[in-house]
């Protein structure tokens, strides 16, 4: 076995053993080859992870050694983080996030920063100002989004493991189409500071990796509370290890219809209901639930988030950092500027926010909007006092092929109705593979838990995958 | 669905091209054609979500800590004059 | 401005907080540092930095919503309000739309009636809400450009609201210093209007005097003092009424003050209407406010203005005037308590601080509490002058010889030799003396003149260097030639 064929606990025994610079060295290689087809990791120049003290010899600790690949919207002190966006084309973040900061203490090693859609703005990573990534399973087809560089990346054996964002999907559908693990914590387990924000309400930064024991130890050292995000849970962090046991029994899964319905690929379908078959053989009790609100939810989404989208962007006005357009006055000097440094994504969604939220329509839409999703949390609320954990396919076919939605946004939009749901309502949701189509895409699985129960999730994910054992199957490149 | 694309764009302050324009327009459009699905809730007993956990009162202590960024920050910034960061004239306020 | 038109105004007043740090981070509030210095990724706006509430800015808001009588929100927020312009990092400030910490409350103003006397009017308090401030842009002396400093980026304010209860420039200034004061008793304002910890916006509009309807109001900025919230109120209520009778209309803008040619100016009219999409800001959770923890600040106020003054009236025997200006600073109400426990004549130490102290502070700018006299060393005085031992006429010589010098009254007047001559034999020897060289005065009296005695006294005073006493000279004089 290769070193950057190793998982993350893997990597990190081995750089103990034999150092970290042989894992370095295989990954380096392995990014050099496949890099190039996969545009999985932005701006990556060899000699960045090979020159700097800091790279050569990492400080000790629980993760020492680990290479761990960071979404290009998570602030990294010193080095350029742009969001995939012109506009903050070579901006150099002068404090590092909360999570950079607690996985550097741990020991780990920032190393590459992986590409995603503009601002987090996509299902499909096809609207990086970068350029699109590509799925490793299937060049022609997309890896999935915003986090499709994280997953691609992790999927191809460039890095062990890397960190993604999750606002209405973008950690788990990207796990799903690339045959990885993904996870969104609660809302406010894991710190945002520093973690360039989309929807502010619903932006999580989770681990995206190899196989769930490597989740869990990630999310060991992402969550916990940190003071300078005042969205941040207080709750105790549990040494989420602990839950990477085979114990399903007696556990309540519940199926969501309304997760099932017209649209869904029938492979997605049978393979996620093979694995309600594998719980149920396990010990588990298997129940049909309702979530009524479901068909509602892409719609408040696209409301909501794009309402806060629209606010959080306007910082990038060419006054402080980033690019501007010079121009003689003012106006000009944003309107040309933000023309120039936004992609058509971005600018679609800033339009409709900036709508939302505007004189005669703030209560049809947003108002409305964050009525509706008091109604879906209630649909979460009420499902927790029958089940205890929700079971659904993470996306409702495999990965797409690149430019088959593009041109149609409200398409893409949709794509995301299986993972939105857990962001209105601040739940955990974790994508697991289960299986793969008979052209040999991979499919995901999305478990749902009650807030700050991110363990019983760990705990269920490990069970299947130990069970249907197919983390070994790699993409053909 | 009247969508008045222009105003939003200047209150967004984004310059926009006619083609732009166009697909934009029809793109929203099509959006908010589809989240028109939301009038036919019945929302009228139901408040509004604008936290997903019940957090409140959260505060930070009255403490001064000096932060270095500023410096950095002005280096890098797309133009500056001394300790300032500069921008096109604006109209006295 | 005619009688026929009535002036209805209210005020905007922002006032910043003094807290160490900023609203939502932890960068000095300090004033005067270096462009920039005081600033961090949060109040730059840096991409992924977050804002966290100080709590003391809550503190002080409420501290001041108790004093104004307002109604304290039980549960609160804040707000984005979305506006693009360089002193303004994120695009968006921080700020209270719907839940404002403070509803509706008022203050007591003293205001001059029709007939000149002195009477209370309420002010209603529309709401008062926290909320960041901007930071400052330099235009004076560069071409083509501004520069931004933001500084002041995140400086806590808050944000005072008035009802459109004043009805003259006036009222206007009195409802400025009534709330300074009381700003200033709190201690959450150094009320500072030059280093722009308190600054002030009018809204002006005029209508037929009876009319229930509001006329068309303008906003006027750019007022630097209180002086000159009034000048400006008194030419917009001018200019507007101007306007109408000549069978205009006033327009709904708003309008710079100029102090140097004395006139208000439309604003350069912005290139749009305003529409701040407020929301819910997503970075901060909700506030609750208990009513046990309002009631503990409210026993932490200190004895406001106007309590301060309506006792001073009860106990002391103060007139509403003298009561009113002794209260409108704190330290001046500290001062005269201290002088009337050093010696009880509230009426006559308030006198002497209102005509001669305070005259002499104000020629040398000094505030009360760095005044060369202590509250002690002016009771002092007054005591002397009191038992007679010096004239009010020589205290105010000796006063300027103690606020020069730092003595005592008694010091002074030991120095200078202007104890008042009480020694009757001595006097009596001055009174005969002047009785043999005025002996025309002295027939004079004697024939029924009662005012030549003044004159004889005015001569014994003269003659004593102004050291006799008066009222004794008196009775020597008339003892001596009486019929």
């Amino acid at each position: 076995m290769k070193p950057y064929e190793l998982t993350l606990r893997e990597s990190r025994d081995f750089a103990a053993a034999e150092g970290f610079d042989a894992l370095r060295s295989s990954l380096l290689e392995r990014i050099e080859t496949l890099n190039p087809k996969l545009n999985a990791l932005v701006r990556f120049k060899r000699e960045d992870w090979t020159g700097s003290p800091r790279l050569a010899s990492p400080a000790g600790g629980e993760l020492a050694g680990v290479p761990i690949a960071i979404k290009d919207n998570i602030c990294v002190k010193g080095l350029e983080t742009a969001c995939a966006s012109k506009i903050l084309k070579g901006h150099v973040p002068p404090y590092d996030a909360a999570v950079i900061e607690k996985l550097k203490g741990a020991g780990a090693v920032v190393f590459g920063q992986c590409n995603m859609d503009e601002f987090a703005f996509g299902s499909s990573c096809e609207t990086s100002a970068f350029g699109p990534v590509r799925n490793p399973w299937d060049l022609e087809r997309v890896p999935g989004g915003s986090s499709g560089g994280s997953a691609a990346a992790v999927a191809a054996g460039l890095v062990p493991a890397a960190l993604g964002s999750d606002t209405g999907g973008s950690i788990r559908q990207p796990a799903a189409f690339c045959g990885v693990v993904g996870l969104k914590p609660t809302y406010g387990r894991v710190s945002r500071y520093g973690l360039i924000a989309f929807g502010s309400s619903f932006d999580q930064i989770g681990p995206i990796t190899k196989n769930v024991e490597d989740a869990a130890l990630l999310m060991k050292f992402l969550a916990g509370h940190d003071a300078r995000d005042s969205t941040s849970a207080p709750e105790e962090v549990p040494d989420y290890t602990k839950s990477l046991r085979r114990d399903v029994k007696g556990l309540r899964i519940g199926l969501p219809e309304e997760y099932f319905g017209a649209g869904l690929d029938p492979e997605v379908e049978k393979s996620v209901r093979e694995a309600a078959d594998v719980y149920r053989r396990l010990g588990a009790e298997i129940k049909t639930i309702k979530l009524p609100h479901t068909p509602y939810a892409v719609a408040v989404y696209y409301i909501v988030a794009v309402a806060e989208a629209s606010s959080n962007l306007g910082r990038f006005d060419g006054v402080r950092f980033g690019s501007r357009i010079a121009a003689d006055s003012l106006k000009e000097m944003y309107e040309k500027t933000r023309e120039e440094g936004f992609g058509a994504e971005a600018k679609r969604r800033i339009l409709l926010g900036t709508f939302v939220l505007s004189a005669g329509y703030y209560d049809a839409y947003y108002r409305q909007g964050q009525k509706v999703r008091t109604l879906i949390r209630q649909d979460f609320q009420k499902a927790w006092e029958s089940v205890d954990v929700l079971l659904s396919p993470t996306a409702p076919t495999p990965a797409f092929k690149i430019g088959e939605k593009l041109s149609d946004p409200l398409a893409m939009y949709l794509s995301d109705i299986m993972t939105i749901p857990a962001n209105l309502a601040g739940v955990p949701a974790l994508s697991l593979p289960c299986g793969f189509t008979r052209s040999g895409l991979p499919l995901g699985l999305q478990l749902m838990g009650r807030p700050f129960d991110e363990e019983t999730l760990i705990r269920a994910a490990y069970t299947l995958e130990q069970e249907i054992g197919i983390t070994g199957r790699k993409p053909p490149l | 669905m009247s969508f008045e694309i222009e105003k939003v764009a200047e209150l967004a302050r984004i310059r926009l091209t006619p083609d732009e324009k166009n697909k934009l327009q029809s793109d929203l459009g099509a959006i908010l054609g589809y989240v028109e699905k939301l009038k036919s809730v019945d929302t009228s007993q139901v408040s509004e979500t604008s936290h997903v956990m019940d957090l409140t009162n959260v505060f930070r202590e009255d403490k001064v800590l000096p932060s270095d960024v500023s410096a950095a920050v002005l280096r890098a910034a797309p133009d500056r004059d001394g300790k300032f960061f500069r921008v096109p004239k604006t109209v006295e306020r | 401005m005619t009688t026929v038109y009535e002036a209805v105004i209210g005020l905007e007043v922002h006032v910043q907080l003094d807290t160490h740090s900023k609203i939502f981070c932890a960068c000095s509030t300090k004033f005067g540092s270096e462009p920039n210095a005081n600033t961090c990724p949060v109040c730059l706006g840096l991409p992924g930095s977050l804002p966290v509430l100080n709590g003391q800015a809550l503190h002080l808001a409420v501290k001041v919503g108790i004093a104004l009588n307002c109604e304290i929100s039980k549960r609160l927020k804040f707000d984005r309000k979305n506006y693009f312009y360089p002193d303004l990092p994120k695009a968006y400030q921080i700020s209270q739309f719907d839940q404002p910490v403070n509803g509706a409350g008022w203050l007591l103003i003293e205001t001059r009636s029709e007939d000149g006397s002195w009477k209370e009017k309420k002010i209603g308090i529309h709401r008062a809400h926290l909320e960041e401030d901007a930071g400052k842009l330099l235009h004076e002396g560069i071409e083509g450009a501004s520069l931004v400093d933001f500084n002041r980026a995140g400086v806590p304010l808050l944000e005072i609201v008035s009802d459109p209860d004043l009805s003259s420039p006036e009222e206007a200034y009195a409802y400025l210093t009534s709330l300074k004061a009381i700003l200033q008793y709190l201690e959450v304002s150094d009320c500072n209007m030059e280093e722009g910890s308190l600054r002030c916006d009018a809204n002006v509009s005029i209508r037929k005097r009876g009319d229930k309807n509001l006329g068309t109001k303008t906003e006027i900025k750019n007022l630097n003092s209180f002086k000159n919230v009034q000048r400006a109120i008194q030419y917009e209520i001018e200019r507007q009424t101007e306007l109408v009778e000549g069978g205009g209309r006033v327009i709904q803008e708003t309008r710079l003050w100029n102090d140097v040619k004395a006139q208000t100016f439309v604003m350069r009219s912005k290139e749009q209407a305003h529409d701040y999409r407020y929301f819910p800001e997503p970075d901060l959770v909700p506030l609750t406010i208990e009513s046990a923890a309002i009631e503990a600040i409210r026993k932490e106020l200190p004895e406001l203005p106007a309590a301060k003054a309506a006792r001073f009236r009860k106990d002391y025997g103060l007139g509403d005037y003298d009561a009113s200006v002794l209260v409108q600073e704190k330290a001046l109400a500290a001062y005269f308590e201290q002088a009337i426990k050093a010696h009880a004549n509230a009426k006559m130490i308030s006198n002497w601080m209102q005509s001669e102290l305070l005259a002499l502070l104000n020629s040398k700018k000094l505030a009360i509490q760095s005044s060369p006299v202590s509250a002690q060393a002016l009771a002092g005085l007054v005591a002397l002058i009191e038992s007679g031992t010096i004239s009010g006429k020589i205290a105010k010589d000796v006063l300027p010889v103690m606020f020069e010098t730092g003595q005592t009254a008694q010091e002074v007047v030991r120095e200078k030799g202007w104890v008042q001559v009480t020694d009757e034999s001595l006097i009596e020897t001055i009174a005969d003396k002047i009785i043999a060289d005025n002996s025309q005065s002295v027939q004079d009296y004697r024939a029924g003149k009662k005012q030549a005695l003044g004159f004889l006294v005015g001569q014994m005073m003269k003659a004593s260097q102004g050291k006799v006493n008066p009222k004794l000279a008196n009775e020597v004089l008339a003892r001596k030639i009486g019929v």
